[in-house]
């Protein structure tokens, strides 16, 4: 009997996080879509999403794989945004998420700090000394940066991977480290480097190198919220956030 | 009447408390078969992170206890202007997010060209600065509770004030010794933010058991689970053997 009265106590505690509906400043009620987004869109929706009209979205950034764990585990969230067609393309395939659309790309860049010189091209990166700083496996950003160095063949991508002094959780945390000046260089998004106001370089890989990432959204199929939730992957694909991920640097998919 | 409808009132309470502080840490143990979370500790990379926050918490305490209990001796046994504030800049750490702590371990290797970030050294400066103000703070209490008549006692006999401090000093505070170090070895053996943020994650180098267990969670559950259980086991553990060394009221508070 007591053991049910804990229970019932923590599930009214559970009850008390379940706002899925906000007061708009005209006193309507408009759905809050929960939009959990890859790391590297963080400026570019947080720019777009206040001017989001079917809803108040609320953003939460993370490493794409983390997010789809979250996911995965039940948390309750509307729409993920992937820097990968992989991970929501595994989802979906879990029944987990609806069919995912593509709606951008970025492009992978060596980043170094801007007023550092100790590297100035993928050669450099596989001298002794220099400290670099990559995605750690199953993240997107490290997956494509090892799928990058992967195709220089393996003599030259095992010199440059025994340079990596760490594995960074999200793509934010190696702009991080290159912008305190704890490495030399990392692999980020070009859209990361820009959103540094300067601080960071970007280096361009060669042409013949694929360093295309394509990002993928789709509607969470547990979603409370899955009109505004498609409204918002729309906006995606073709809206105001579109415009600002193009603005940031991301190009069409 | 109304005493057995209190009573019963904070059975309630006490109910609830149990049931939301043990039921995740029970989570840990019953989602995943036993012989499951055993398998993959076998794995490579999860030895190498129990392996990295042995030897880095071992170091970190090694440094807090040889020039924290000194400093602490000092503190609690002088009184001077300013001591106060000595001590409050000492705990500061104490209610530091780790993020904060990272961000400031950070930017001062960056000023002074320390070359420790991303470095082994770099997680037990990261592990010291986050987990030594928990023993100062238990040590400081322990020696300023030793009665000053005994110190007066050693002196006036003869014994010099080196061996007054190891003698007597030492001795008597122990219990209050043992427990800071019991605090600051779990703090550190649990440190993450500042970790990452300082020394980043690389499997031998700088990825301590927490990071492993992060590194692993969205990619590989059950290896995070099993690497969860093993600090749970090893903090439970340092919780049971202070307590049945020094008696239960060793956690309790300052020193007797």
């Amino acid at each position: 009997m007591r053991r049910l009265i804990a229970l019932a106590g923590l599930l009214a505690i559970a009850g008390c996080g379940d706002d899925a509906t906000v007061s708009g400043g005209d006193g309507s009620d408009r759905p809050q879509v929960v939009v959990s987004a890859a790391s590297s869109m963080k400026e570019a929706l947080t720019s777009c999403a206040p001017r989001f009209q079917d809803g108040e979205v609320r953003l939460q950034f993370a490493g794409s794989d983390e997010l789809a764990a979250q996911i995965r585990q039940g948390a309750p969230v509307d729409v993920f945004a992937a820097a990968s067609t992989k991970l929501p393309d595994a989802l979906a395939s879990e029944g987990k998420l609806e069919a995912p659309v593509e709606f951008a790309s970025n492009r992978l860049v060596l980043a170094v700090p801007a007023a550092d010189g100790k590297v100035t091209s993928l050669d450099d990166l596989a001298q002794a000394g220099v400290k670099l700083v990559i995605g750690a496996e199953g993240v997107p950003v490290g997956d494509y940066t090892r799928d990058v160095l992967a195709q220089l063949g393996p003599a030259r991508s095992d010199a440059i991977l025994a340079n990596v002094r760490s594995n960074e959780p999200d793509v934010k945390g190696v702009v991080g480290k290159l912008t305190q000046g704890a490495a030399d260089a990392g692999f980020v998004y070009v859209t990361d480097v820009n959103a540094t106001d300067g601080k960071l370089k970007a280096i361009e890989l060669p042409a013949d190198l694929d360093a295309t990432a394509t990002y993928a959204a789709g509607v969470v199929a547990a979603a409370r919220e899955p009109e505004a939730a498609e409204a918002f992957v729309d906006d995606l694909l073709a809206g105001g956030c579109h415009d600002a991920l193009l603005a940031a640097g991301f190009t069409e998919p | 009447m109304r005493r057995g409808w209190f009573a019963a009132a904070l059975a309630l309470a006490l109910a609830i408390v149990l049931t939301f502080l043990t039921l995740p840490v029970v989570a840990i143990f019953v989602q995943q078969p036993p012989g499951d979370l055993v398998a993959a500790l076998g794995e490579e990379g999860a030895l190498d992170a129990l392996w990295l926050s042995l030897r880095t918490t071992a170091a970190a305490l090694a440094f807090i206890l040889g020039v924290g209990t000194p400093a602490a001796y000092l503190l609690a046994t002088r009184r001077f202007r300013g001591r106060a504030v000595l001590i409050t800049l000492i705990e500061l750490p104490l209610v530091l997010p780790p993020a904060v702590a990272g961000i400031a371990l950070l930017a001062v290797a960056g000023d002074l060209h320390l070359g420790l970030s991303l470095t082994t050294a770099g997680v037990v400066v990261a592990l010291t600065f986050v987990s030594a103000p928990f023993y100062l703070r238990q040590a400081i209490a322990a020696f300023e509770a030793v009665d000053p008549t005994l110190l007066d006692a050693s002196r006036t006999l003869g014994a010099s004030a080196a061996r007054t401090f190891w003698r007597i000093a030492i001795p008597t505070a122990l219990p209050g010794l043992v427990a800071g170090t019991a605090l600051a070895l779990g703090r550190a053996l649990g440190e993450f933010g500042a970790t990452l943020m300082f020394a980043g994650s690389f499997q031998g180098i700088t990825q301590t058991v927490p990071l492993a267990i992060y590194d692993r969670f969205a990619t590989d559950f059950t290896d995070a689970l099993a690497l969860s259980a093993v600090l749970v086991a090893v903090s439970a553990a340092i919780l049971l053997a202070v307590k049945l060394v020094r008696g239960p009221d060793v956690l309790g508070g300052a020193a007797r």
